[in-house]
């Protein structure tokens, strides 16, 4: 009987029974779930009910991070072999398909669970003194629960369609915060632009989807890694095609070239959104899908070319336009792009876990930067507003000797910077550091890599530039505020310092998670131990040759002295000169204006795609064929035939009904007759 | 629930009951003063919508064939009966229809302030038109329905429409019956050429069908024919001009049922009737590769158009155009996931266009306008409304978790592994959908509440909330929870496939590879 076939296919691939904490895992999505409801209630019929909102949407959070740390604490405990797989319901049924609304926790998707809700909680902490006196404060909360409702249906999803849940509803969180104040045009514009960005990459997630399906017949994680090594060959075209598109849902979701213009935009959310969305957890969502697919990756070495090249081009790409930045957001969203693309370096070199590695120190140390430039514009904000001044807040041409009003920040932003900087034993100088040795091991075997450790190398020298200037910019040298400006500058709040100590600490030692073995103290290897079943089979397809020895010594001197350098030069030629406030300062020239308006690819974008695009539309499909091909020519042109034709059937009618029933007659069975025939 | 309603004979009553309920429903509107109109109708309408319910549980999901079937000689003597039965498409289509008819009354509410019995008695009569297309079996009774439903219609535009309304009423009435005169001559001639062959002449679907091959030579004519008719009132590219005028003319509820039921008759006709009819002709390269080739177009046009209008409820209607362009590839591309999707994207489509144009009413209600320019930052005074609004919109443009989704997302995936190239062109329709709804939200939702007329815009009714909340909750639950729709007409897709692949071909297809030698 044919429909035995609407019986789902029998699961391949394994995976563990789900026991304990981890069969509530879906708790932690719940909580922030719950939170959204609650606040979006409020925000539409008590907006006033700050207290409440404030209780109940870092509650969720801590809620949803205390599942986390259960979870965690379970599998650290019993670290199963294969993933334990929690299904919830069966969502989309078809023949031969049964895709499950499910969850898996493994030791990736663990890591991603605890930053998602850690960082993500010391974030909504920080909010409730940021946005506190905003009018839309509810509505703000709400949107952040269900950010991160969306953001762990991602990382915990068990297949590929209710990752993609996540993966879009993340993207509309991001379009609604960049949008949030949504009465200025801009903002407005940059939401919409991050959505459709987005779609662009979403576009490749869903034809890697079908592609999948069509050769493995399913769309779970576990069942595509156990069937797809047997059923495709290694670097064939398929599976070429297959990590390409993904890789394109990657580029948007991470802002990679060509895909990374709507990021820098998306600073026009509320700054804590930065933190979290646009620098801590979503962006680093692509990350995420190549290291959980990285069996199909390793898979396609010409693909992982692409994406370490793509990694490292942005890498440098990015870093470049930071240094002309005056903004200081914009300044750490370039950095952020930047930083992005050395974690697809990593992952495309095959060193998965340095990928996931840098992903969680960066999310330490890039909130903390993303938070600390928070408290900086809310005491120029408030400066600003004291004395009815319309200066630009962000503008860093602006500020300058902040340090004295504000030395928490000053000295957190400043462990930040260090350890972006690659500065040992910061965290970022281990993740940073075991990504370009990647590299490097890789350049014995495939030269292309050696260039891309050395655009990843000059963009270490630019990162440890920018982050110095902006430094010295923002907290160094003379204040340019104004002078009555200056006296209402004042550190934040404590409510906005605690979680930036936090950051600090993480910032400081978060490198202890994974240390390598060169480094005097341990544990060693940490990370690496605890993601081996995630990415052992990966890693065997595709092995990652790390330089030994005195090689490894010199890798890690030049990087060191490489970070020094740019330090150096950034505290130094910032304060060489007095530095003009943004009022007076003369337009950039030559080519740091070019840096200024970032190459300027917003603008030939406009100019070769969007507006060539609704043009055509408008004047060609729209004017032209629909108006006046198809209803002027067609249409209205057969209605003129029509009055012509009646015109002469009108010479025909004599009115009466017996003569028109005999012509239709004749009509009609002649034409069926003919037709007959 | 299956118990009591064998209890009450449901079975043998309730398909006659839903066809005449709305007629007679017309007596006592008509009769009654012109104030009580729109309460009767309304109780008509949820009296029919309560009885309907009970067809979830009546039909089947196993077989795929048609139920509750009955039949009683209408004009013996040229074979032409009353005859009704309903299968798990049908069944969607008519829940959906039932569900809508209540809400286009609550939605009509104040809206219609003229000629009130005429409007009502109109909506009553096209239930019964659009039921019956949807249910019935004889080809002679269908093309009844068929024009019955024509013509409520054509008041409905043409007294109760915008300042335009005759030439889009006869824009739509003359495109709709090109198309169908066509249809008529085609159901004789195959009638006919049966009755040739067998021996009796009838209009018996099953009848038809079992013997369609004595068509022969005439099969692409009749097919053409057909098609011709469906292609018109999905409507296909670049049969599609009608739309947009007729949507922008009709009152919110006129513009509801187009989009949300009639345009679904098109898709419907080909799943039900061309293709089935004659399978070697549809599924031969020429009129695949047609068709495909129209439902791309039909999907990236129409997305392309839809951003460029400067009127919303123009937007709205060439976004309609698109969305039906993913039905269209579903149903040629034939496989069990595209043509269950398909079938899904209109269910989808109507809750969500329905929805939208509901949405556009309330705002014409307020400020009679439909300029998109006219709008702008308003979220800050209607928030209710623009929530909705967003939901609605998000639903439209795909968003999984949401309805729109799970019906395109079974499309594609269904045609890629057979036409990979259309699939991947109509794959880019996700990010047009995107950029025509985002655009418009931002231009009516958001930016500078800058309009004075704007300021004091009211948020939503309780009257209106109760016409949006049914919808939404379809919206998220189909989102979430689609499992049991898709397994009600997961029997009917398998067999309109077997029927086009012609039989094991359709197995081959959904069976999957070796599993990997390991």
């Amino acid at each position: 009987m044919t429909f035995s076939l609407l019986a789902a296919l029998p699961q391949v691939g394994e995976m563990t029974v789900a026991t304990g904490a981890a069969r509530w895992v879906w708790l932690a999505v719940a909580f922030p779930l719950v939170g959204f409801l609650v606040n979006g209630a409020l925000a539409l019929k008590r907006p006033e009910a700050k207290t409440a909102v404030s209780v109940v949407g870092t509650g969720v959070l801590l809620a949803a991070f205390a599942v986390a740390a259960t979870v965690f604490v379970q599998l650290r405990g019993h670290p199963p072999d294969a993933p334990i797989i929690v299904s919830l319901w069966s969502w989309i049924v078809s023949t031969g398909m049964d895709i499950q609304f499910a969850f898996q926790v493994d030791q990736l998707s663990v890591v991603m669970l605890l930053v998602v809700t850690g960082v993500g909680s010391l974030i909504h902490i920080f909010s409730v003194g940021y946005m506190r006196a905003d009018a839309g404060y509810a509505r703000y909360f709400a949107y952040l629960n269900l950010f991160v409702a969306f953001m762990l249906v991602l990382v915990l999803g068990s297949n590929l369609p209710v990752l993609f849940i996540g993966w879009e509803g993340v993207g509309l969180c991001s379009y609604l915060l960049i949008s949030f104040w949504y009465g200025d045009k801009a903002n407005a514009d940059a939401g919409k632009k991050a959505f459709l960005v987005n779609r662009i990459g979403d576009l490749g997630v869903l034809i890697a989807m079908f592609l999948l399906w069509w050769q493995v017949r399913s769309l779970e994680f576990v069942t595509i890694a156990a069937r797809v090594p047997g059923t495709l060959p290694v670097d064939g075209g398929i599976i070429i095609a297959i990590t390409l598109f993904l890789f394109l849902g990657c580029v948007g979701k991470s802002a990679q070239i060509p895909l990374y213009t709507w990021l820098p935009d998306a600073m026009a959310g509320p700054t804590p959104v930065s933190a979290l969305i646009h620098a801590a957890t979503m962006v680093t969502a692509g990350v995420y899908l190549v290291a959980r697919n990285s069996v199909l990756f390793a898979m396609a070495p010409t693909t992982s070319m692409v994406v370490a090249g793509i990694g490292a081009l942005t890498a440098l790409f990015a870093a470049s336009i930071g240094l002309r930045q005056y903004d200081i957001k914009k300044v750490l969203a370039y950095s952020t792009v930047s930083q992005l693309g050395y974690m697809f370096l990593a992952v495309g070199t095959g060193a998965y876990v340095a990928g996931v590695f840098h992903l969680v120190t960066h999310a330490f140390f890039k909130a903390l930067l993303f938070l600390g430039s928070g408290s900086v514009i809310h005491a120029m904000h408030h400066a600003y507003h004291a004395t009815h001044s319309h200066e630009d807040a962000q503008d860093m041409r602006n500020m300058g000797g902040l340090r004295k009003y504000m030395p928490w920040t000053f000295g957190l932003m400043l462990i930040a910077t260090l350890a972006i900087a690659g500065v040992a034993p910061l965290s970022g100088f281990f993740s940073k550091d075991e990504i370009l040795a990647a590299a490097f091991g890789r350049g014995e075997t495939h030269k292309i890599w050696l260039l891309f450790w050395g655009m990843g190398l000059a963009a270490a020298l630019m990162t440890a530039y920018y982050m110095m200037r902006l430094m010295a910019m923002t907290f160094l040298g003379d204040n340019r505020t104004g002078a009555k400006e200056r006296e209402h500058l004042h550190e934040a709040p404590w409510i906005m310092t605690g979680p930036l100590v936090v950051l600090g600490l993480l910032s400081l030692i978060g490198g202890v998670i994974n240390l390598p073995a060169f480094f005097p103290a341990g544990p060693h290897h940490v990370l690496d131990g605890w993601l081996e079943p995630v990415v052992a089979a990966a890693s065997r397809l595709m092995p990652v040759a790390m330089p030994h020895g005195a090689t490894e010594w010199a890798l890690i001197g030049g990087a060191v002295t490489i970070a020094a350098v740019g330090l150096v030069l950034g505290w130094k030629l910032t304060l060489a000169n007095p530095i003009p406030t943004a009022h007076d300062a003369p337009e950039d020239t030559g080519f740091a204006r070019v840096l200024f308006r970032k190459y300027y690819v917003d603008e030939i974008y406009d100019a070769l795609i969007v507006r060539p695009l609704v043009a055509f539309s408008r004047v060609v499909l729209w004017k032209g064929v629909d108006q006046g091909l198809i209803d002027g020519v067609g249409a209205n042109g057969s209605a003129g035939l029509a009055r012509a034709l009646g015109w002469i059937g009108s010479r025909l009618q004599t009115g009466q009904l017996g003569f028109y029933v005999v012509v239709f007659l004749i009509g009609a069975v002649w034409l069926l007759r003919t037709v007959a025939q | 629930m299956t118990a009591f309603l064998a209890s009450i004979g449901y079975n043998g009553w309730i398909l006659h009951v839903l066809l005449a309920l709305p007629l007679i429903g017309v007596v006592p509107l008509v009769l009654a003063p012109a104030e009580r109109a729109k309460r009767i109708a309304l109780a008509v309408t949820l009296v029919e919508f309560i009885l309907s319910v009970g067809l979830w549980w009546s039909v089947e999901t196993i077989s795929g064939t048609l139920q509750l079937t009955s039949s009683t000689p209408w004009i013996a003597a040229w074979g032409i009966s009353y005859a009704v039965g309903i299968d798990g498409i049908s069944l969607m289509m008519v829940l959906l229809t039932t569900l809508l008819m209540p809400l286009c009354v609550l939605g009509s509410w104040n809206y219609i302030g003229q000629k009130e019995r005429g409007y009502y008695a109109m909506l009553l009569t096209l239930i019964t038109g659009v039921i019956g297309v949807f249910v019935a079996t004889d080809l002679f009774l269908f093309y009844v329905f068929w024009e019955v439903m024509l013509i409520p219609m054509y008041f409905i535009i043409g007294i109760w429409g915008g300042k335009n309304r005759l030439y889009a009423a006869i824009k739509f009435f003359i495109f709709t019956m090109a198309g169908s005169l066509l249809m008529l001559v085609a159901i004789l001639a195959l009638a006919w050429s049966v009755a040739a062959k067998t021996g009796t002449l009838s209009f018996d679907y099953t009848h038809l069908l079992a013997n369609a091959g004595a068509a022969k030579a005439l099969a692409p004519w009749l097919f053409g024919a057909f098609a011709l008719a469906f292609a018109i009132k999905v409507p296909i590219f670049p049969f599609h001009t009608w739309l947009p005028d007729a949507h922008v003319e009709a009152p919110t509820a006129g513009s509801v049922l187009l989009a949300a039921v009639l345009l679904k008759m098109g898709t419907y006709g080909f799943l039900r009737f061309a293709v089935p009819f004659f399978p070697s002709v549809a599924a031969s390269p020429f009129v695949t590769n047609l068709m495909l080739v129209l439902a791309v177009v039909g999907i990236v046009y129409g997305a392309l158009v839809a951003m460029v209008q400067p009127d919303i409820k123009k937007l709205v209607a060439y976004s309609s155009v698109s969305h039906l362009g993913f039905v269209m590839l579903g149903i040629w591309a034939a496989t069990v996931q595209s043509v269950q999707g398909a079938i899904m994207v209109m269910i989808g489509h109507g809750l969500s266009t329905g929805a939208l144009f509901f949405l556009v009413g309330m705002l014409y209600e307020r400020r009679h306008t439909r300029e998109i320019s006219a709008y702008g930052g308003i979220a800050k005074v209607v928030p209710v409304f623009s929530l909705l609004f967003g939901i609605v919109a998000l639903s439209s443009i795909g968003l999984p978790g949401l309805n729109g989704f799970v019906g395109e997302f079974l499309v594609l995936l269904g045609s890629f592994g057979v036409h990979p190239v259309s699939t991947g062109i109509a794959t880019t329709g996700v990010i047009f959908a995107a950029a025509y709804l985002l655009w418009a939200m931002q231009r009516i939702l958001f930016n500078k509440l800058d309009k004075r007329e704007n300021e004091a815009l009211t948020d939503l009714s309780g009257r209106e909330l109760a016409v949006m909340l049914p919808l939404i909750l379809g919206i998220v639950w189909l989102g979430l929870y689609p499992k049991p729709v898709l397994l009600k007409i997961q029997p009917a897709a398998f067999k309109y496939v077997e029927s086009v692949r012609g039989g094991p071909a359709a197995l081959d297809l959904v069976q999957r590879p070796q599993e990997p030698g390991r």
